[in-house]
């Protein structure tokens, strides 16, 4: 692939997620050379840059679990003129869903106070700690999304796969086995 | 032999035969979950959905008729079918990375076929708990799509009626013939044609786990539309 005139401004981010699929990321391994040209890095695990500005491509792990998460997602829909689901949970919610057939508040009542071990045990309540929402949320649910890349997490040839696609301006598509939802 | 054509191509088949048995037979692919070769066409899971003579029909429970011309594999129909499995997906709790059926499971195969990438609608998030009593099977009800393979084997096949689909609409699920309402109080059996009948991930042997790793499982190394046209020749 050429490298394009402008590298392309790209934004990363894990909400409700556990950092697996940034991992993957990162598990395209010599390819990360050939990114790093045709790419910039802004907001992302990998920069530390803290808010995110205006981008071609946005990728978000993890569903929509805190207020927080609302807030940093809408930045990203605000700012990324392509937004894509990276990972089962973005996608449809994945292991912190599975509290949603729960209240919250039996949930925050079991960890906090009722675990065995602990003793005068209570609910965080500090103003800093952003509210937990009563349902984790696909981040479809909460703006509109561009692309959908499931997995638990998506391998790294298929996030090559995907960002090659892209990158090149065709649909991305995945073939060949790299679909999977585990 | 009288015929039909399927996306144009010819199809034989007999008197009474239905438009989704003569396609696989004929080695054409046409995709279901709640069709069995075993037992009567059941209708419901709709992801045969095919267009006969200009309509919407079920091939598994629409009867071939001379001349007619079949659309399956368009991408009209495959999108209907993706909407299908996406509907099928949120209507339950599919969370495919925590599900010992990964990688065998019928309905997530479809989805690979159809290349569904996300369940597009709101998810229901439904509340339904497991029943873990038998000693040697485990029901896991958030997967269930309702297809009615076990209620129609333990009833039909091994004689004991131990599944039923009770309530309507949205409130449909499945229920096990027990006063409790627990398998363990049931004559279920692990070697019963119904715990080796579901699809998806709801009748679990205990024990297996995860013995054949993810990746090497079946429709991890093959594509369900080569799998199923196997069957149909063995």
């Amino acid at each position: 692939m050429s490298a394009p005139a402008r590298k392309l401004r790209v934004a990363t981010t894990s909400l409700a997620g556990c950092f697996g699929c940034h991992m993957s990321f990162l598990d395209i391994d010599e390819h990360l050379f050939e990114l790093v040209e045709l790419i910039e890095f802004d907001r992302s695990p990998l920069t530390d840059i803290k808010e995110v500005g205006p981008c071609d491509i946005g990728l978000i792990e993890g569903g929509v679990c805190n207020a927080e998460n609302v807030h940093v997602l809408r930045a990203f829909r605000r700012n990324c003129k392509t937004l894509i689901a990276l990972g089962a949970c973005a996608v449809n919610g994945g292991l912190p869903a599975q509290r949603n057939h729960l209240p919250l508040s039996e949930c925050l009542r079991e960890v906090y106070q009722f675990r065995p071990g602990i003793a005068n045990g209570q609910i965080p309540n500090d103003p800093e700690l952003p509210l937990p929402l009563d349902k984790v949320r696909p981040i479809h649910e909460v703006v509109r999304i561009d692309y959908f890349l499931p997995g638990c997490p998506p391998s790294g040839p298929a996030i090559w796969k995907f960002l090659t696609d892209l990158i090149a301006g065709r649909s991305p598509r995945l073939t060949g086995g790299l679909l999977h939802y585990d | 032999m009288k015929q039909f054509l399927l996306d144009g191509q010819p199809v034989p088949f007999a008197d009474g035969q239905s438009i989704l048995e003569a396609a696989r037979q004929a080695g054409h692919y046409i995709p279901s979950l709640c069709w069995h070769k075993d037992f009567p066409a059941h209708g419901s899971c709709k992801l045969c959905i095919v267009k006969a003579a200009g309509r919407h029909v079920s091939a598994c429970a629409t009867p071939a008729r001379e001349g007619w011309e079949v659309e399956s594999n368009t991408p009209e129909m495959n999108g209907e079918r993706r909407g299908l499995l996406q509907m099928l997906f949120v209507e339950g709790n599919h969370f495919c990375p925590s599900c010992e059926k990964s990688g065998s499971c019928e309905l997530q195969a479809l989805g690979y076929e159809y290349e569904m990438l996300t369940s597009r609608f709101r998810h229901f998030y439904p509340d339904r708990p497991v029943d873990a009593s038998h000693p040697d099977v485990l029901l896991d009800f958030n997967r269930c799509i309702f297809c009615e393979l076990c209620v129609r084997a333990s009833r039909d096949v091994d004689g004991k009626s131990v599944f039923a689909l009770t309530g309507r609409g949205i409130h449909k699920h499945l229920v096990v013939n027990a006063e409790s309402g627990r398998l363990a109080d049931t004559d279920f059996s692990k070697d019963d044609m119904a715990a080796h009948i579901c699809p998806v991930g709801v009748i679990l042997h205990k024990g297996p786990g995860f013995a054949v790793p993810i990746g090497e499982r079946t429709y991890d190394t093959s594509s369900i539309r080569s799998l199923k046209l196997q069957e149909e020749d063995s």
